[in-house]
């Protein structure tokens, strides 16, 4: 298997070779190369920015069909909580967990029950005060990704907590076995909101393996349980969280949520997120216990493999708290085993020009002769992003300086201007 | 190996600029494939410089030396100067106006953080002449 699973991926059928998405992506991972763009692998986070971006839809997640439940003597669907956002006029997650029913699944196991699991888990971990403050949370797996290639310093602030998705996961399954199923007969299927899920279940950060079996995105199920609502019968679903747990939907829930302290901060959007990270490198926030990062605008409900306009479904949610407990998951003791990471999150270094020190000095001074000669004009037109990572490209032999198109342009004219074919 | 060496002006009083040196270093730094906690310390330190040029000294300069072993970084302003150096180093003494307080800066912990993060740190002010910081930060 290859180092690298991404979930995102790009259609070259569909891709024109435009430069929306290199512009757009936060880590700069993306180059177009004769004429189609390419993915770098060891700097994309899996983010879905392109996917957003991309006026051709050439950008796309790998997620699996619904017909994968298939494979599974008992079906399990993990609902996140931004789920509920997507509906119109719904009083209850209950009719979208009847709706899963009558679709085939032959359990719903809300992911908002052990989000507040995680809640009370976090709650715990900061009280201690074992962690270096502030505390960055670990739920949100683009997060977890950009730390991993940008941010080395900040690694030991992150909280070894496995993400809400994967607790529920491991808890269904124990839960069959105890009323005596097979855990392989068990199929998890989480009903993504965005691509960096995918790639955190094929290829987890911090647990060295995933309970989830599979990943079907919210929008190529959503035909299906709005049809299925219609005629749902309600077998009266009970509950299975309250308003902390679905408030982990959106940005600021998970930290509004841990109600045992005000010092906190959430930022959403991987630009404000990249900000945040930044100045947490520098010391600048003084005084804050808990740092909330949500890659996507919004939170949770930004994902892009949804169907509803993260505002609204915000907002439907809001109603949809209205008459909730304020939570219905605690921990009766210590934080159990399976919420904790069993593998280090480990610093994957790309930015470095050279393989050494040594060839990295060697390569900057090249990188700053390269830099003297471009225009500054950030015009994508070779490619890549900026003028800057044209340069790096140019110094790790990916690319050539020919490639740029205003110096080339200068040379022609200078050519023709010899020649006395420049019309003067 | 080759010196590497950069440059920053550093405006007067533009708070939303002040803090471009340090993030431009640190992202040049890993570039250079510097460890982590040496890029840590000198963003830190630098910031820490940067917000005092902008409050104190109505901006100024910063010349930056790059090593293999070591970053050195040398601030210089001709702005109003220290009186008093020894008062100026203690944790908490500041005297930042409240206009600049109420940003959130100006808590007197600006020098002795640039000290305390620097491994070495060099300070010579004249009253009515200027200011000049030298820091180095040793990477391991």
């Amino acid at each position: 298997m290859s180092d690298y699973f991404h979930s995102v991926t790009l259609d070259k059928d569909e891709c024109k070779g435009c430069i929306n998405c290199i512009k757009r992506c936060p880590t700069q991972a993306i180059r177009v190369r004769d004429g189609k763009a390419h993915i770098i692998t060891e700097l994309c986070i899996d983010c879905g920015e392109c996917i957003r971006v991309c006026p051709h839809h050439a950008k796309k997640a790998i997620t699996d069909p619904l017909s994968i439940m298939d494979n599974y003597r008992y079906k399990v669907a993990l609902t996140p909580p931004s789920l509920y956002g997507q509906f119109n006029n719904i009083e209850d997650p209950d009719l979208v967990f009847a709706a899963l029913k009558d679709i085939g699944f032959d359990e719903v196991f809300d992911v908002a029950r052990a989000a507040e699991l995680a809640s009370d888990a976090t709650r715990r971990m900061l009280a201690t005060g074992a962690m270096p403050s502030p505390v960055i949370s670990s739920a949100c797996p683009a997060v977890l990704r950009l730390i991993r290639v940008r941010f080395p310093s900040l690694i030991n602030r992150v909280q070894p907590l496995v993400a809400p998705v994967e607790i529920a996961a491991r808890m269904a399954k124990d839960e069959a076995e105890k009323r005596g199923l097979k855990r392989e007969e068990v199929g998890c299927i989480f009903l993504t909101p965005c691509p960096a899920k995918v790639t955190a279940i094929r290829m987890p950060i911090g647990t060295a393996t995933s309970d989830i079996d599979a990943a079907v995105a919210v929008k190529d199920v959503y035909p299906l349980l709005v049809g299925a609502m219609k005629h749902a019968k309600d077998e009266a679903e009970r509950p299975q969280s309250g308003r902390i747990g679905i408030g982990w939907a959106e940005s600021g829930g998970e930290a509004a949520g841990l109600l045992t302290t005000d010092a906190y901060l959430a930022a959403d959007g991987i630009e404000n997120v990249i900000r945040v990270l930044e100045d947490l490198e520098d010391n600048k926030y003084a005084n804050i216990e808990f740092v909330e990062l949500d890659a996507c605008s919004g939170g949770c409900v930004g994902g892009v493999l949804q169907v509803e306009n993260p505002y609204i479904a915000k907002s439907k949610i809001k109603k949809l708290r209205r008459y909730m407990p304020v939570s219905m998951n605690h921990l009766e003791e210590d934080i159990p085993a399976h919420m904790l990471w069993d593998t280090d999150l480990e610093y994957s270094p790309v930015m470095e020009l050279g393989k050494t020190k040594q060839e990295s000095f060697e390569k900057y001074a090249e990188f700053e002769d390269i830099m003297e000669k471009l225009p500054d004009l950030d015009c994508g037109s070779c490619g890549a992003p900026t003028c800057e990572s044209f340069a790096e490209d140019v110094v790790r032999g990916n690319a050539v300086l020919g490639d740029c198109v205003v110096l080339m342009r200068k040379k022609m004219e200078a050519i023709l201007k010899a020649a006395g074919l420049d019309g003067t | 190996m080759p010196n590497i060496h950069m440059h920053y002006v550093v405006p007067g009083d533009d708070f939303t600029r002040a803090g471009e040196a340090s993030a431009d270093l640190k992202a040049r730094l890993k570039k250079l494939g510097m460890p982590s906690d040496a890029v840590r310390k000198v963003a830190i330190a630098l910031y820490e410089g940067e917000i005092n040029l902008a409050i104190h000294a109505g901006g100024g300069e910063i010349e930056v030396q790059v090593f293999p072993d070591k970053v050195e970084m040398t601030l210089t302003d001709t702005g109003p100067g220290i009186p008093d150096i020894d008062l100026a180093m203690r944790a908490g003494w500041s005297t930042a106006p409240d206009e600049v307080r109420s940003l959130g800066f100006g808590a007197g912990m600006g020098l002795p953080n640039m000290k305390n993060y620097a491994d070495d740190f060099e300070i010579e002010s004249e009253v009515g002449v200027g200011t000049r910081v030298f820091m180095r930060v040793n990477v391991a």
